[in-house]
């Protein structure tokens, strides 16, 4: 099992890097796919029945394929952006690589953590992430209706011809 | 079921927290280093991520199952983005024929 943990781990992170580095946004979007369906196992290892699942469903087969559809819609497949200067792009992973200390400098030096309650098994299954939704969260969860209503609004808008 | 729930004591959670820094930064790094506008979008969806994962970690040790719910809202809210950023791409490509960001800098200084 902690086998299991970093073997995905390492392909998340790898697979993570190859999405940026690649030259071909369909390979993007498929490592971006093999990112996702590690993170899927990491909540089964934590499990988290229910966002796993999710989290395949909603991703990798809706949003994943909204991102492939209209890249082939767009015939971005074969399009060559140029690149960004030479400086930016050093820079750029020089800013990512300094982030990335700094917060691991903060998370390793300035607090412990200690688990509040003793560990339970059962807290990812699909009755108990409902029973939380439907009784503390009713109204941000009616909230993200309207969200959704103003998104959809606004794909909407931004799709017509003359807006 | 409690074979698996018994081996997840063993991984402290400082390395989730590594985990998930390190895909925040990998997403950061690329929403820097890309000029392709759909790989940019990417590149926040993997930030997006790697904040849920360690949402999840966290109601995981802690036995909170509010943590989890807190993932479900993060997802919708990835979702409405994307189908904004989406069309706001494919806006882009009719207009000025191309997904490059840099063309769209008049918003910048």
């Amino acid at each position: 099992m902690i086998f299991l943990f970093y073997m995905l781990s390492a392909i998340m992170i790898i697979s993570a890097l190859l999405v940026v580095f690649s030259k071909n946004p369909v390979n993007s979007v498929i490592y971006l796919i093999v990112c996702f369906l590690a993170m899927a196992g990491h909540y089964i290892l934590l499990n988290a029945q229910f966002l796993a699942v999710v989290h395949i469903i909603v991703y990798t087969g809706a949003i994943m394929v909204l991102f492939l559809f209209v890249i082939m819609l767009l015939n971005l497949n074969k399009a060559i952006i140029p690149q960004k200067s030479r400086v930016t792009r050093i820079s750029a992973v020089i800013t990512g690589g300094i982030f990335f200390l700094v917060l691991l400098a903060a998370t390793r030096q300035t607090f412990e953590i200690h688990a509040r309650y003793p560990f339970r098994g059962d807290i990812g299954l699909v009755s108990e992430v409902g029973n939380t939704l439907f009784h503390e969260f009713l109204l941000p969860f009616e909230m993200s209706s309207v969200l959704f209503i103003s998104a959809m609004v606004g794909a909407i808008m931004f799709g017509k011809k003359d807006a | 079921m409690k074979e698996i729930s018994s081996a997840i004591q063993l991984i402290p959670l400082e390395h989730y927290i590594f985990l998930s820094v390190a895909l925040f930064c990998i997403g950061l790094m690329g929403v820097l280093f890309r000029r392709n506008t759909i790989i940019m979008l990417m590149c926040i969806e993997l930030m997006f991520n790697s904040v849920t994962l360690l949402c999840t970690a966290f109601s995981a040790y802690h036995s909170d199952p509010a943590g989890q719910v807190f993932v479900f809202f993060i997802m919708i809210v990835a979702a409405a983005e994307v189908a904004v950023g989406l069309s706001m791409v494919v806006m882009m490509k009719r207009n000025i024929d191309s997904v490059d960001i840099n063309l769209l800098n008049r918003l910048k200084w």
